[in-house]
């Protein structure tokens, strides 16, 4: 490189680095996030970004609190988290990140400036652990509106137990490249263990096999497994369905929250996915108020029909919201002042959102709700009664 | 008198001066920022970012001494930052409730993913660099990837009893108190955030010595004479496949201390990471920057990893200006009429223009 181009950049770089960050909004309550809007997983964070500016639109329309919502991209990396972490210098409040990887390298910074953060859906227990091997060292002010991988590993095993209709050779593939997906797989093991369930196949696949199951398909039916559980996100569990049409094999097909969503796949048989079950605390075909309101404004805004994730941003709004009014939060404290006042409402307060009702949060952050079991029979996400 | 003469050839004279600015601007650089940090007139997000940009300079400067000056193409460049950087993540958890002096503590593990990384280079480079032609590419393209899965795999924690191992299911039982190093796809968690901008500045100078050190020397001539052509090289006793190695086992050491401070900067690092695309971007920086030239390189780093972050506020068109961005430096770097021009402009300044540029 020639020396007048390089000095051209060296001057475009310090002028760069000196430009300051932007100014506080006055009035509203800044609520910073970050989240994949592009990239692989980008469906969740825009996911998320969409079904939260709804939720602080209504917020404001209210006319009493108002806030403002600044969401900037990761990616689903980690280093570009933490950048983003730096670019919202000036939020109050927070929405953490989308994933769990990102949100585990954010969090210790969210508890160093103290700083309240509530993801929505960064599942994995550290985002909310410094040392979760050992289940210490929670940071206190990162809550979670999702469950916990474990928590639902450990629900799944249970429910599967409880209802030996359902299944009792039970085969297993899951994505082993994917920290949801096994953290799943490993806690539902575990609880497999214990209560006594009989796994006769575990089967893996990563991002780069992610399209042909046909292998897996068939050592589950080899090992005459009559319940295949599914620890993994709707795009690679549809075409687990459609492969196993096509080779005659009809086991149970038992998901978890990531299968959510996968009725609204483009160019999916719907039908392909009759009787499949999953756990999930989301449920778009719900009939009460709350969640038509919700899923009609998503569905107007975006063109889809909301997913579990939405359905988190949205109640993560909705209970900051809840705990700013109920602690008497206003625009002009600080971020730390702020921190102190929800965290002492969230470990008190009780919550009802689209996600579920009666929520609480522990003092460690994480959410207590129960997981719903949901069939899909006709097309729709029918609840499952026990 | 001709003792000072000599010095100042040395530093400046046509062949050597490469080094010298590169070094000062590191040093320049070093001291600006410290100053706008001390005085609050940076950023969080740039201090942020500061070191970050050392570990991918280090790592590119290496990979220019390999596809530069050796003239091997490396496609796997992020799997040796993968492995200096798991294994310094590794040494500091294992040794943090032994040494809490977290900057020798950062200092091993830089170390110790140096030497793990250029081992392993060096099991590559043995049946490798034997062989003629693009090789090494297809290699160390497989490599990265292998790498990838294998970390994604391991499960490796430590507790009162010692050292446990799982490989892919965790069957790892640690005692209460114990800690997981590795965990799967989830990679190294609640790391312990050691890593500082002075030390990445004086590791982006280490490189810099180390690299010019080997191009100044009789290695490096006969590094160069392989690459340009091997077969006049052989003719005179240059033993190749050594001279080659040289060059790539020094290029993965520097990747893999690059990535040891890299991994040591944040709380979490996942393996994929360190994947295929890393690589790539490295190679980018590294042909943006110029082939040989590690001021370039390190110019061109700075300004690509800076660059996305700038343009946030272009929101969801910023990876698409970035990579339109990105084809326009490419042109305009290789556009003939404006190297005549800077040419012209070197001339009329009276500066030789040498090797670089």
């Amino acid at each position: 490189m020639k020396n007048g181009l390089k000095k051209a950049l060296v001057v475009a770089l310090a002028a760069a680095m000196a430009s300051a960050p932007a100014a506080l909004a006055d009035g509203a309550i800044k609520i910073g996030g970050s989240g994949p809007l592009t990239g692989g997983a980008a469906v969740y964070g825009q996911a998320v970004k969409n079904a939260a500016e709804i939720a602080v639109e209504e917020v404001n329309a209210l006319g009493g609190l108002q806030f403002e919502l600044q969401m900037e991209d990761d990616a689903h990396d980690p280093e570009k988290a933490v950048n983003a972490y730096y670019v919202l210098d000036d939020m109050q409040v927070s929405l953490a990140t989308v994933t769990s990887s990102p949100g585990a390298a954010v969090a210790p910074m969210y508890a160093e400036d103290h700083i309240f953060a509530i993801t929505p859906s960064g599942s994995s227990l550290d985002v909310i652990y410094a040392d979760s091997a050992n289940l210490s060292g929670a940071y206190g002010n990162v809550f979670q509106m999702c469950f916990t991988d474990p928590n639902q590993g450990t629900a799944s095993a249970d429910y599967i137990k409880a209802h030996e209709n359902l299944g009792s050779k039970i085969a297993i593939i899951y994505k082993n490249d994917d920290n949801y997906s096994t953290g799943i797989f490993n806690t539902f093991k575990a609880e497999a263990a214990v209560v006594g369930l009989e796994v006769v196949y575990e089967g893996t696949f990563d991002d780069s096999n992610a399209s042909d199951f046909t292998v897996q398909l068939g050592q589950a039916q080899a090992a005459e497994a009559d319940l295949v559980f599914l620890p993994i996100y709707y795009q690679p569990a549809s075409l687990i369905l459609q492969q196993a049409q096509a080779a005659g094999y009809a086991p149970t097909f038992f998901g978890v929250d990531g299968m959510d969503g996968i009725l609204t796949l483009e160019g999916f048989d719907a039908s392909l996915a009759e009787g499949v079950y999953l756990l999930t605390p989301f449920n778009a075909d719900a009939e009460d108020e709350q969640t038509k309101n919700f899923v009609a404004k998503y569905t107007e805004k975006t063109g889809e029909v909301p997913n579990q994730f939405a359905a988190d941003a949205y109640d993560c709004v909705y209970a900051i919201a809840q705990a700013c009014e109920a602690g008497g939060v206003t625009a002009d404290m600080s971020a730390q002042e702020i921190c102190d006042i929800l965290v002492e409402q969230f470990t008190t307060m009780t919550f009802n959102g689209l996600t579920g009702t009666e929520m609480t949060w522990a003092p460690t952050g994480e959410v207590s709700k129960t997981a719903k079991a949901m069939i899909i029979q006709n097309g729709a996400y029918v609840g499952v009664e026990d | 008198m001709k003792a000072n003469k000599s010095v100042f050839s040395s530093l400046f004279g046509r062949q050597r001066r490469g080094r010298t600015v590169s070094i000062l601007l590191v040093i320049l650089a070093y001291i600006v920022l410290t100053v706008m940090i001390r005085s609050g007139n940076l950023s969080r997000l740039f201090q942020g970012l500061l070191v970050p940009i050392c570990c991918y300079m280090v790592a590119a400067i290496g990979l220019n001494l390999n596809v530069g000056v050796s003239g091997e193409l490396n496609l796997g460049q992020a799997g040796f930052m993968s492995i200096g950087a798991f294994a310094g993540i590794c040494l500091s958890g294992r040794l943090a409730p032994l040494l809490p002096n977290t900057l020798l503590r950062l200092v091993l593990a830089i170390l110790l993913g140096a030497v793990c990384a250029m081992i392993f280079g060096f099991l590559i480079g043995i049946p490798v660099l034997k062989l003629q032609g693009d090789y090494l590419a297809i290699v160390t393209l497989a490599f990265g990837q292998i790498i990838k899965s294998l970390i994604t795999n391991m499960y490796f924690g430590f507790d009162e009893n010692g050292f446990q191992f799982s490989f892919v299911a965790n069957t790892t039982k640690l005692a209460p108190g114990g800690k997981m190093l590795l965990n799967g796809p989830m990679g190294a968690t609640g790391t312990e955030r050691i890593a500082n901008f002075t030390v990445g500045a004086v590791l982006v100078l280490l490189a810099l010595l180390v690299v010019y050190h080997i191009m100044y020397s009789k290695s490096g001539r006969a590094i160069m004479a392989a690459r340009d052509n091997r077969i006049a090289a052989e003719s005179v006793g240059i033993h190749v496949s050594n001279t080659k190695m040289l060059a790539f086992v020094i290029s993965a050491g520097l990747a893999g201390a690059a990535g040891a401070l890299f991994g040591l900067n944040y709380a979490t690092l996942v393996p994929n990471k360190f994947d295929f695309n890393t690589s790539i971007l490295l190679l980018v920086y590294v042909v943006l920057g110029g082939l040989g030239n590690m001021t370039g390189t390190m110019i061109a780093t700075a300004v690509l990893v800076l660059l996305p972050e700038l343009l946030r506020s272009l929101q969801d068109y910023r990876m698409l200006i970035y990579a339109i961005v990105l084809i326009v430096i490419m042109l305009l770097t290789n556009n003939e009429t404006l190297k005549t021009w800077f040419g012209k402009l070197k001339a009329g300044k009276g500066a030789a223009a040498g090797k670089e540029g």
